[in-house]
């Protein structure tokens, strides 16, 4: 009954993510929760200067090594204000872009869930950043963002408060929005 | 090894309930309780808790509040009281002081090791309660040495406290009570915030659990939502039991001086780490509680009744201010007191039976567990969303009692 209705609500609205299949896996996932254990990658490599390019390509999931058709690169350089040669967004400006494609994505699926056509999502960020930390100008400001803030302009067949649930709702369910607001462990190696 | 054809463990309200439905269907049963009637309601509550509930709402199966302050909500000795004399008008076989300490099948029943001797049953109803145990996230375990850990169920008032301020980790019912009250005292009072269910206590001229008593929110069966489990993990309602019928929420704790932060996500070197997603959560519970709203004023609507209840009103959205901190030096802070609201679970310690899922739940459909003969009773939205309230005992009792009856008369058929 329930399932009726909610595929019958998929078919009206597309908005290009196939929330069928998202959660067969999720009710699959449940069963074997080993399999949900997954492993993102990437390398690195130094250019020159500050210029570096990523590629990012295998990954882990599902109980095994999982390919993909391609492989990317990612570039990072600095701005000429930092004496650098600006071949590529900064780093921070990059995990900017994460956090935002990763609460877009989920914008998406929720709406596509929740029976809401979308016909525009764009989200700007804006984060500040107090650079006498990562110069080691004062040690009592930190390196990273003092703070986040992210406007959605949204247009969708919803009322206003249907939207901005959707945008709640994907900041809770966001691994980039996780990452960002609370604590990991990192481990680093050398050689 | 004494013998009864239906063992229920527990006699507060569920355990209460379910007897006086075995009652009426004349089968034999016992309830053991561990300690008196109402014993969780007696002895592991702090002192200045209300039932969340008007009084109105506390009715069980043949019996039901019969004062003259049908909205006020009931004190703890009050509540003790209530399911003390439902025991009695009731009959019910209740024998106190005898604590379960293991329960195992056998010969197509159950034995049951206690406290007074060995019991043996065909039925088992477990009706020992859904918050036996607080739950303390494990990154508790790295607090500071010299200061005090506590949970809910040890909390009794403010002036039983260590001197100095207190963190109270959760936003839920118990921790924005603890909040409110700690504060009042004088002390300083940090309260973590992460996931929580907004609800102003009042609405429309009448309490919040009337409406969603009228609208049918209560009656809600497990099998008829799509994400039970979900539900199921919903956390508590924001809401305090007060004379006044005083609103319980982050705004007014905000101003009466409680600073809020987010979910504690880290504790190290004294320091305690919380996450940047408060507004979100504060967000998210706005958003739900305009939902429960539009739904109640959607009833008021499609029913006429617009002249049976003022206007409908809208609440200022959660405002936890710009500069909440991220991180905090216990010691330095001067926090003595970390009370660990965090919600409660049931102990099933003592239950030697292969009924539990990986996280330690009882396996159960509405209150029918997977083990034969077996009903558990109580938990949070098990049959209904009422389930783990006063006022859900009944109508659970009622379907489990038929249920365990059918499958009597099935085996003497």
């Amino acid at each position: 009954m329930t399932t009726n209705s909610s595929i019958s609500t998929a078919a009206k609205v597309e908005n290009g993510v196939n929330v069928t299949a998202l959660l067969a896996a999720r009710e699959a996932l449940e069963k074997a929760p080993e399999a949900a254990q997954f492993k993102w990658r990437a390398t690195c490599q130094w250019l020159n200067g500050t210029h570096s390019r990523s590629t990012i390509g295998k990954f882990f999931g599902l109980g095994t090594e999982q390919s993909r058709d391609k492989t990317f690169a990612v570039e990072a350089d600095h701005p000429k204000i930092f004496a650098a040669e600006d071949n590529a967004p900064t780093p921070v400006e990059l995990v900017l872009s994460g956090l935002a494609s990763c609460l877009t994505a989920g914008v998406a699926a929720i709406a596509q869930r929740r029976g809401i056509q979308l016909h525009s999502v764009k989200a700007s960020l804006e984060a500040d950043m107090d650079i006498q930390g990562i110069l080691g100008i004062d040690d009592e400001v930190r390196n990273g963002f003092g703070a986040i803030r992210i406007h959605f302009e949204i247009g969708a067949d919803a009322s206003e408060d249907d939207i901005k649930a959707l945008v709640a709702q994907s900041q809770k369910r966001s691994a980039v929005f996780d990452i960002i607001t609370n604590p990991t462990n990192v481990f680093v190696t050398v050689n | 090894m004494k013998f009864a054809t239906t063992i229920i463990i527990g006699a507060g309200q569920s355990g209460l309930a379910m007897s006086r439905h075995l009652t009426d269907r004349s089968i034999d049963h016992v309830v053991l309780e561990r300690g008196e009637v109402a014993n969780s309601w007696l002895t592991e509550r702090w002192d200045s808790l209300r039932l969340l509930t008007p009084n109105w709402q506390s009715r069980l199966p043949g019996y039901a509040y019969a004062g003259d302050d049908p909205d006020g909500f009931m004190t703890m000795p009050e509540v003790v009281q209530f399911l003390q004399r439902y025991a009695e008008l009731a009959l019910a076989p209740v024998m106190t002081g005898i604590c379960v300490t293991r329960v195992r099948q056998a010969n197509g029943g159950y034995e049951l090791s206690t406290t007074q001797g060995a019991w043996r049953c065909r039925k088992l109803v477990i009706a020992s309660g859904a918050c036996n145990l607080a739950s303390i996230p494990s990154l508790g375990a790295a607090l500071p040495a010299q200061m005090t850990s506590i949970t809910p169920l040890q909390y009794r008032r403010p002036d039983l406290l260590a001197e100095g301020g207190v963190m109270i980790v959760g936003a839920s019912a118990s921790g924005m009570q603890l909040a409110r009250e700690i504060q009042a005292s004088g002390r300083r009072v940090v309260l973590s915030v992460g996931e929580h269910v907004r609800l102003p206590r009042t609405y429309r001229g009448r309490d919040t659990q009337w409406w969603m008593d009228a609208i049918g929110a209560m009656d809600v069966r497990y099998d008829s939502i799509e994400d039970i489990e979900r539900a199921r993990r919903l956390p508590s309602l924001q809401l305090i039991g007060t004379p006044e019928r005083a609103t319980v929420d982050l705004n007014s704790l905000r101003k009466a001086g409680v600073e809020l932060v987010g979910r504690l996500v880290d504790l190290r070197d004294d320091k305690a780490q919380f996450s940047g997603s408060l507004a979100n959560h504060c967000a998210l519970a706005d958003l739900k509680m305009n939902r429960l709203l539009a739904s109640i004023d959607g009833w008021v609507s499609v029913n006429t009744f617009e002249q049976r209840f003022p206007p409908p009103e809208r609440y200022e959205p959660t405002n936890v201010g710009s500069d909440t901190k991220l991180s905090l030096d216990l010691v330095a802070a001067g926090i003595d007191t970390v009370i660990w609201a965090t919600g409660y679970r049931p102990d099933y310690s003592w239950l030697d039976v292969p009924v539990f899922d990986r996280k330690g739940r009882i396996r159960h459909d509405g209150g029918v567990v997977s083990a034969p003969g077996m009903y558990v009773m109580g938990l949070p939205f098990m049959r209904r969303r009422k389930s783990s309230f006063i006022d859900g005992a009944g109508d659970d009792a009622a379907d489990l009692a038929a249920h365990l009856n059918q499958s009597l008369t099935r085996a003497a058929a």
